[in-house]
């Protein structure tokens, strides 16, 4: 994967994609993270679906507490990371998931409520396009072009071709 | 680090800015996330301060030890058969209703809630209903290990036999009083189903009844244990609503359940109905089984909308605001969506005023005073509209969630109106007894979760059924002492205010109450026209 040659247009818009998405997850999760009263209940006691029963549990007094830690620890990390630039194929799934669960839990499918949404959706939703463009960073990753991985990258090239140096 | 360096690490400065890049831009993010959530806690926090309103529960009520207290129940019917269910006592039908709901439906939780029920430690020992299938049901169900169930023909003999302690009334209401009455003197503590009385003249005889005999008398208002009542109260206190002038509270129904047409067992007949027994102090008609099953819709036996449902959103708004007797009511209304032959009517609306009384007030003095309380009811559609509370500064939705908007013009908080700190489109306080806590300024969404019912709701098999809280609190003043919510002096308010609808509606005429009785009108025993099997007497 690694050897794939982008253009400069194409590394851009790769790494723009990847910074936006980042944004968006970290900024989702900050503002749970600062917000204590903050909880997924209600969206998840609203869940639609043939999954319904399976997030209403969720929403339960004994897991919604593990439920809410868990969705701003995985926001604010997938965020962060595709940020900076490191485990970005890592983050990718992560975030593909966590997206997968939100769709599921509404899914946009004829007949089902909307619920509180700002636009009109058939089957396929914001959440599942933001989804998708996970995939395409999955596949074209860029973080050894902007990034923190850049460096680690760079480390691994030199200590195997630039030892004397590095020793010096 | 020098140039040198740089190289010889192979790392450039056009490298490190790609490296590094993505790092002000996590810190710009974090820091917009981090002073917005932060702005948001603010705002939330200086509404909160500013209205300091203390959201708890009441306190529970005492415990259940001891000898069992043994009950009896008179009018072993629709009500009666929810209030033994509340008690713990629930018929082998219902529980088989209940077990087949429960293969068809797995998240209908009404069984599951029952069995997890506390247990009041109550043996019902006694049953009197003048249809045998009702009392045999009540033998056959509850003759079983650990209680032993018999039935009585009368109330008076089961009264005297000495098998009970206390009994639950949920028979007709003009059998309300009379019943109540002969259990306070035999001694026997009574819960009673609202209305309280069936007259004027047997309110006061109840109450002189109740205060000789010293007895544990509560009446079925069983919103009273509704976990918002102390919040709204403390509302009041604190005059977050500033003065109240009007209030709103009503009654939508629309099917025939609702609209007391209830089931005709197929099994009634002079034979299995002690007729004499059903009438009582109404006056004497042939036996007849719409009469005895939907006595609901004769004002012989019933109370009307004024008397059976009314009372219940008049005592949820005298709990909160203990403004007691209204000075004056007028009512209108008529028989619109049932004409079936009732004569008691299904759309009804009764005006009640208080000019004396207020809530409070943020303007200056003496500019307010006063309110009227408007019951609003259809048996013709369901349309679900809140009861709420209107004041100067802000108004209060009041249901098991307790929701306060600011309004726009408002004295109180004219400056964080001013400055955007409050929307009156958006509560300014929400407290539902389901959540952790309280919140303010609920975003849009949780708005939409909020207003369906979504958030916080009792789920979890935490659901409570408020009259098993109601029975509970009975039977604690009974074993431990203390006042039930809704005593003597609430059910005598309760029953003057229904009766006044009443004699309102049937008079087509304005009805005051002088502060000791209500007024005479010449020409009239309003007794006498409270029970008049007319609709209208002008």
């Amino acid at each position: 994967m690694d050897t794939i040659q982008y253009s400069k247009g194409q590394s851009w818009s790769l790494i723009f994609l990847r910074i936006f998405i980042g944004w968006h997850f970290l900024y989702e999760g900050i503002i749970k993270l600062y917000n204590p009263s903050w909880t997924a209940k209600g969206y998840l006691y609203s869940s639609q679906g043939p999954l319904k029963d399976v997030f209403t549990w969720l929403a339960g007094d004994s897991t919604i507490v593990a439920v809410d830690m868990l969705n701003i620890l995985v926001l604010t990390s997938v965020g962060l990371l595709l940020i900076l630039g490191l485990y970005t194929r890592l983050s990718a799934l992560a975030g593909i998931g966590l997206l997968l669960l939100y769709y599921l839990s509404h899914p946009a499918f004829p007949g089902l409520p909307q619920g509180p949404a700002e636009g009109s959706y058939w089957i396929i939703n914001k959440n599942l396009i933001e989804m998708m463009a996970l995939f395409v960073l999955y596949h074209f990753p860029t973080s050894h072009i902007f990034g923190l991985n850049m460096f680690f990258k760079k480390r691994k090239a030199s200590s195997t071709t630039n030892t004397q140096s590095l020793q010096s | 680090m020098s140039e040198e360096n740089h190289k010889n690490s192979g790392w450039s400065r056009r490298d490190m800015l790609k490296g590094l890049g993505g790092i002000p831009v996590v810190g710009s993010v974090w820091w917009a996330g981090a002073s917005y959530a932060g702005e948001l806690k603010r705002e939330k926090q200086s509404i909160l301060e500013t209205l300091n309103i203390n959201a708890s529960p009441p306190p529970p009520t005492g415990d259940m030890s001891g000898d069992p207290v043994r009950v009896g129940i008179i009018g072993f019917g629709g009500r009666g058969k929810d209030l033994c269910r509340a008690t713990g006592f629930a018929t082998d039908a219902w529980l088989g209703d209940m077990k087949e709901i429960l293969a068809e439906n797995p998240n209908d939780t009404r069984l599951k809630d029952f069995m997890a029920q506390e247990n009041l430690n109550v043996k019902l020992t006694a049953v009197c209903d003048v249809f045998d299938v009702n009392a045999e049901e009540a033998l056959s169900s509850f003759n079983r290990e650990g209680n032993t169930i018999k039935r009585y023909r009368t109330y008076d003999e089961l009264l005297k036999s000495g098998d009970v302690d206390a009994v639950i009334i949920g028979t007709p209401d003009h059998w309300h009083a009379p019943i109540s009455i002969a259990a306070a003197e035999a001694g026997v503590h009574v819960y009673v189903e609202k209305p309280m009385t069936h007259n004027i003249a047997e309110t006061y005889a109840l109450r002189e009844a109740i205060e000789r005999s010293g007895i544990v008398f509560t009446v079925g208002h069983q919103h009273r244990q509704t976990q918002s009542f102390l919040t709204a109260q403390d509302v009041i206190k604190k005059n977050i609503l500033g003065h109240v002038s009007l209030i709103q509270v009503n009654t939508n129904r629309n099917d025939d359940n609702g609209a007391w047409q209830y089931n005709i067992h197929e099994k009634a007949s002079p034979q299995t109905i002690d007729w004499d027994e059903f009438i009582g102090n109404a006056e004497m008609v042939p036996f007849n089984k719409e009469h005895f099953f939907r006595w609901r819709k004769w004002w012989a036996y019933g109370s009307g909308l004024s008397g059976d449902l009314m009372t219940h959103d008049y005592d949820r708004i005298n709990c909160v605001l203990q403004m007691g007797i209204p000075t004056s009511v007028v009512a209108s209304g008529g028989i619109y969506t049932h004409r079936d032959g009732r004569n008691v009517p299904d759309v009804m609306q009764v005006n009640m005023d208080f000019p004396d009384f207020s809530t409070g007030s943020s303007q200056e003095e003496g500019k307010e005073k006063g309110m009227t309380l408007v019951y609003s009811a259809t048996l013709g559609n369901q349309f679900d509209r809140t009861s709420l509370l209107m004041g100067h500064d802000a108004s209060m939705e009041l249901g098991n969630r307790l929701t306060i908007y600011a309004d726009a013009r408002s004295t109180r908080y004219a400056e964080m109106l001013e400055a955007k700190k409050m929307d009156p489109n958006v509560p300014i306080y929400q407290y539902d007894p389901a959540a952790n806590g309280v919140d303010a300024v609920t975003s849009a969404t949780a708005k939409y979760f909020a207003n369906k019912g979504l958030l916080w709701t009792y789920r979890d098999g935490k659901r409570v059924d408020s009259t098993f809280l109601h029975i509970r609190e009975w039977l604690s003043c009974i074993r431990n002492g203390g006042t039930p919510s809704c005593g003597i002096k609430e059910g005598f308010e309760e029953a003057i205010t229904a009766h006044m609808g009443g004699l309102s509606y049937k008079l087509g005429r304005r009805i005051d109450w002088d502060g000791a009785q209500i007024v005479p009108i010449e020409g009239y025993d309003l007794d006498e026209v409270l029970l008049s099997n007319k609709e209208k007497l002008v």
